[in-house]
């Protein structure tokens, strides 16, 4: 009784609120997106707003089942859940049943099951155990490679699976690794990593080398060498690109300027590194491997454009980018869905009202697109409170995070806030033409008990493990 | 808490950067830019038109003569077609892939949002197949408008036809817009805004896959379409038909008014055209084979956008304006020596007993009389001058509505023309020109011209003793059957009426005078028919013109008979106009003309040289 008193007192009620709040909106908007008059009622479980309801029981059985659980279950079960998991996804790719092209689905009669949803929880259990760990040292080769592994296990299955989206969620660890401890240099990496691509696809190989030479220089000039030497530097690399260039134009090797520039590079690269060697300048071989790296990067941007992404995932990122522009085609689904949320206004058409959505013209919108029915008949202030309400919940969880004794329950927790966020950002990125189209679901909106029990059981261990926070689990 | 616990802040800030960077897509999405609004409309509301249904027409006796069928335009509306499987549709509505492929091309470039006509007029059975497997073709559907049909294939210049608006139509009435029809000659054009109606429109909601869901804001934008009220015309459709069977294989023109009140019986012109050609798909094509048809000129209106010397019938005129003024007297006898002489001057006339009097004169139709008596008209020294005494007889032509519009309830009609004094001085390069430079005008030659209408009119005044209503063809319009009150105004011409019984009495002596009449082809058993035969001089053959009006003494029909090269007047004009006139009073042909009409009918003065003029 006593300890029943204490769990109820120790639980996050904002948080369960903001979780609550959302459920319900999420259900509304569900009943809005696939209403039909033949079906009026809200509670009819032949519809999807019925059976929506039907999961949402069941996922307020699952929390309660999650908070009665003792905390230590959780880290003590972290590995060999990860490890049944695994199983599964190994499992759904003999025997699951394909749905959209993806194979990540197990059939029990009427109902299906999609194990991806639940390897999130899992993987953030394993990685939290094993970042908690006494002693623990991220930048020691063995962490990062088992890191990895606890990562890319998942990942690699789901994405066999042909389910890219919910793979992706997976480098979304990335933000938890910073906040315990990996270099903020690789958080920079990958942002440039991220430019460089975009910036490759919709100008050239070309455009971005000559941005990583004016960024080389930069840093350069940061690590103290003279402007003197970095301009006698450029002067030689000019000239050697020009000398190519006149020789490529007049023997018609036809070459282009990108691997003009890159040999030129190469060539000079040696009594560059000769003249670092002789004054012992170890930052500027740093900045001079990076330039070579980032060379190599572009150069494989296209290649892992065009032979790695399937054609359906180029063209989504084509559309986004602008490159190029077909509407009624591979960009009509972002279209439809801009429309739908652009035609919203300031305060909606109002429930029920939506015309885009109702008449189907937004593909998906009970699950991917749910965010629509939101812009169309919301506005701009419902599309708006619904993305405050998540970025509140996703700052409570971080503020909750960071009151955590045991670190185990910390990264699980910025885990939890992590995976919220990567769903969030692409799923309405999407619908707002602001990230590639990647079918993932929008926590608590979407239709579908997978998703929705998936993201309970995230959320609701989390707040199991924060109703113990001032005990240290190991 | 370890060292890192300040990376929370970084964390946190990218979760909220994000967030942020969403809000200002989603106000610049949803608040500042409308483009999406409009799309979604676009989208999402489909607009039809509902055509009115257009009035019916029918003739004089409640025959139907234009009345509406159901006809099926497969409509396109480009932005909402998808992929759809091509050979099915093709064989669905019977055009090859190319073509199909070139209409929504021409629909894209009309508009990618807005419906546009993919294929006009589907037959009803191509429209019941089309109908079931509509669903396959998201962005086409169909729209339901009405042709119009023709029960009678007769009177095709009077009732005019339909025809897709142009850009001109739709600058100047903002009414119409494109693919509408409008009337675009005869009837349907004159009454088009009577016939019309008002049409209506209906917006629905429809779905992705263009289905209907529903009325838009509970049908608050719908708007009924008014029906477009019935014509009743002037025309008897029967005696049309009959008019046009005398007149097949010979150009030329008929129009016949009933005198008491101006109402046209029969108006046509020959060769004329089946109106049913002019509907449907096969029109623009019917309507360049026609169009270029040089030597017949199907589509040109004859009876009223041809003008001709009125030849000898004119001599009714001149008669009439020297008893008004008092040239001549109903006694007055003038000499004639197989012609007119004046110095060295000589008009030509035929062979008559000399002299004659007016009712004589009429009779022999002889130049010589009207020769001298309408140079007695114009050169009678109370007027002064020449000029003035030709003014004044212009004065008394025209208030027989020549030289000016009538005034009818057609489109399209033509002045003719009566040149002014001026005209005549210029002409012959003084202000003191004489009588005799014009006095081929004396018998319907020279400078006049005048259309068979006018003619008809002419005819008129004299059967109703000096005055006419003005020609018109519409009887009554829809439920209150109210005209225009002009057609109801009695037109007194400038000549008293006891001048026109000598003229009436020359015209029944030109019937029924015996040997040397020369309408007697147009007499009647028990039916006194005043007639006047004229030949009117032409570079290739003569034209055969006759007048007439029956009966004498209680007109009923008065009409003007045209031939173009039909020689004499008395040849084809005048049997012709007895053989009309007889079926309209008496509604059949007797026995004993029974061979004039078969005569009639067959003669042929298109396809076969006719013999040389050797009566």
């Amino acid at each position: 009784m006593n300890r029943r008193v204490s769990l109820i007192k120790n639980l996050d009620w904002i948080t369960i609120l903001l979780y609550a709040i959302l459920v319900f909106l999420g259900w509304i908007n569900i009943y809005a997106a696939v209403y039909n008059e033949d079906h009026q009622s809200i509670l009819d479980a032949t519809q999807r707003y019925g059976k929506q309801l039907i999961w949402i029981g069941a996922a307020i059985f699952i929390a309660i089942i999650i908070l009665t659980i003792e905390s230590k279950f959780y880290s003590a079960f972290a590995y060999p859940t990860l490890i049944v998991m695994i199983l599964l996804l190994l499992a759904v790719l003999v025997f699951g049943v394909k749905v959209n092209g993806a194979r990540s689905w197990f059939q029990l009669g009427s109902i299906r099951f999609q194990p991806a949803e639940f390897a999130k929880f899992a993987t953030n259990l394993a990685i939290a155990r094993y970042l908690s760990q006494y002693n623990f040292k991220i930048h020691k080769i063995k962490s990062l490679f088992i890191t990895g592994l606890i990562l890319f296990t998942p990942a690699v299955l789901i994405l066999m699976q042909n389910d890219t989206g919910s793979a992706l969620v997976y480098s979304v660890f990335i933000l938890v690794l910073y906040r315990e401890g990996l270099s903020g240099f690789v958080l920079l990496l990958a942002l440039l990593a991220a430019i460089f691509f975009v910036f490759t696809l919709i100008y050239s190989s070309f455009t971005v080398a000559i941005l990583i030479v004016i960024i080389a220089a930069i840093s350069l000039k940061m690590i103290g060498i003279q402007i003197k030497q970095i301009a006698i530097a450029f002067a030689l690399l000019a000239g050697s690109f020009g000398t190519l260039w006149l020789i490529n134009k007049g023997t018609g090797l036809q070459l282009g300027n990108f691997s003009l520039l890159v040999i030129s590079i190469l060539l000079n690269g040696i009594p560059f590194l000769v003249y670092i060697y002789r004054n012992k300048i170890k930052n500027a071989a740093l900045v001079l491997l990076l330039v070579i790296g980032s060379l190599l990067y572009t150069f494989s941007v296209s290649y892992i454009f065009e032979q790695v992404l399937e054609p359906h995932q180029q063209q989504r990122i084509n559309e986004l980018l602008g490159i190029q522009s077909d509407p009624y085609g591979a960009g009509y689904n972002v279209n439809q869905s801009k429309i739908a949320i652009g035609s919203g206004g300031f305060n909606g058409k109002g429930f029920l009202n939506g015309t885009q959505t109702k008449f189907n013209f937004v593909p998906e919108q009970s699950t991917d697109f749910i965010f629509c029915t939101v812009g169309e008949e919301w506005g701009f202030l419902g599309s708006a409170l619904v993305l405050i309400l998540h970025l509140s919940l996703i700052l409570r969880l971080i503020f909750l995070s960071e009151r955590q004794r045991s670190s185990f329950s910390r990264i699980y927790g910025y885990g939890v806030a992590a995976i919220l966020f990567f769903h969030i950002a692409v799923n309405v990125g999407m619908t707002i033409g602001l990230a590639p189209v990647i079918g993932i679901p929008l926590p608590f909106f979407s239709y579908g008990g997978s998703s929705l029990w998936s993201f309970t059981i995230l959320l609701f261990i989390f707040l199991r493990l924060d109703a113990n926070r001032l005990e240290l689990l190991r | 808490m370890n060292n890192y616990s300040n990376r929370r802040f970084t964390i946190g800030g990218i979760f909220a950067f994000v967030i942020l960077i969403f809000l200002i897509r989603l106000f610049n999405l949803q608040i500042v830019n409308d483009e999406y609004k409009l799309s979604a409309e676009s989208n999402s509301q489909r607009r039809v038109t509902q055509y009115a249904a257009r009035g019916l027409i029918y003739d004089r006796n409640g025959d139907l003569l234009v009345y509406n069928q159901a006809a099926y335009d497969l409509m396109i509306i480009p932005r909402q077609v998808k992929t759809f499987d091509t050979l099915d549709f093709c064989n669905l509505i019977g055009i090859n892939k190319e073509d199909v492929i070139h209409r929504i091309k021409k629909a894209k470039k009309h508009s990618r949002y807005r419906s546009s006509i993919f294929i006009k007029q589907l037959s009803s059975e191509c429209y019941a197949v089309l109908q079931e497997k509509l669903y396959k073709f998201p962005g086409f559907f169909v729209q339901t408008r009405t042709l119009r049909k023709y029960p009678h294939h007769n009177a095709a210049h009077t009732l005019g036809y339909l025809g897709e608006v142009n850009d001109r139509h739709i600058e100047k009435d903002k009414y119409y817009t494109q693919g509408d029809y409008i009337g675009k000659s005869g009837l349907e054009s004159t009454y088009e805004e009577v016939l019309r109606g008002v049409k209506g429109l209906k917006v629905y909601w429809v779905d992705v896959y263009n289905r209907i869901k529903g009325s838009f804001h509970n049908g608050d934008l719908d708007k009924n379409a008014i029906e477009g009220q019935d014509i009743t015309t002037t025309l008897d459709i029967k005696l049309q038909e009959y008019a046009e069977e005398l007149m097949q294989n010979k150009k030329g023109s008929i129009v016949a008014i009933d005198p008491k009140t101006g109402e046209i019986l029969v108006k046509l012109s020959s060769p004329s055209y089946d109106p049913e050609m002019f509907v449907g798909r096969a029109m623009s094509k019917n309507y360049r084979e026609l169009a270029n048809n040089d030597s017949l000129r199907p589509l040109f209106d004859r009876s009223m956008i041809a003008t001709y010397p009125p030849g000898s019938i004119f001599k009714l005129i001149n008669a009439l304006i020297g008893l008004q003024e008092g040239i001549i007297t109903p006694n007055t006898r003038i000499k004639c020596h197989d012609g007119y002489h004046a110095g060295r001057f000589t008009m030509g006339c035929h062979h008559h007993k000399s002299p004659l009097d007016l009712k004589e004169s009429i009779q022999h139709s002889c130049n010589a009389y009207y020769a001298q008596t309408f140079r007695e008209i114009l050169d009678a020294p109370r007027f002064g001058s020449t000029s003035n005494g030709y003014t004044n007889w212009k004065k008394h032509v025209n208030s027989f509505g020549f030289g000016t519009k009538l005034g009818t309830d057609l489109p399209s009609e033509l002045t003719g023309f009566i040149p002014q004094a001026t005209y005549h001085a210029k002409r012959n390069k003084t202000k003191n020109w004489k009588s005799l430079n014009i006095v081929s005008m004396a018998i319907g030659q020279g400078e006049l011209s005048i259309t068979p209408l006018q003619m008809a009119n002419m005819v008129s005044c004299i059967a109703n003793r000096g005055y006419y209503y003005t020609p018109h063809i519409v009887k009554s319009i829809g439920s209150d059957g109210k005209i225009d009150s002009k057609f109801l105004i009695k037109n007194q011409t400038t000549i008293e009426p006891k001048y026109f019984e000598p003229v009436i009495e020359g015209m029944d002596l030109v019937v029924h005078g015996g040997e040397g009449s020369t309408g007697r082809s147009s007499a009647i058993k028990d039916i006194r028919v005043c007639g006047k035969t004229g030949t009117v001089q032409n570079p290739g053959i003569d034209h055969s013109v006759y007048v007439a009006f029956a009966p004498k003494d209680d007109p009923k029909i008065a009409l003007v008979v045209y031939v173009e090269n039909g020689v004499w007047g008395s040849r084809y004009a005048a049997p012709i106009s007895g053989l009309i006139i007889e079926k309209y009073l008496k509604g059949e042909i007797s026995e004993n003309k029974k061979y004039l009409e078969k005569r009639m009918l067959e003669a042929d003065l298109i396809n076969t040289k006719e013999d040389k003029q050797d009566e």
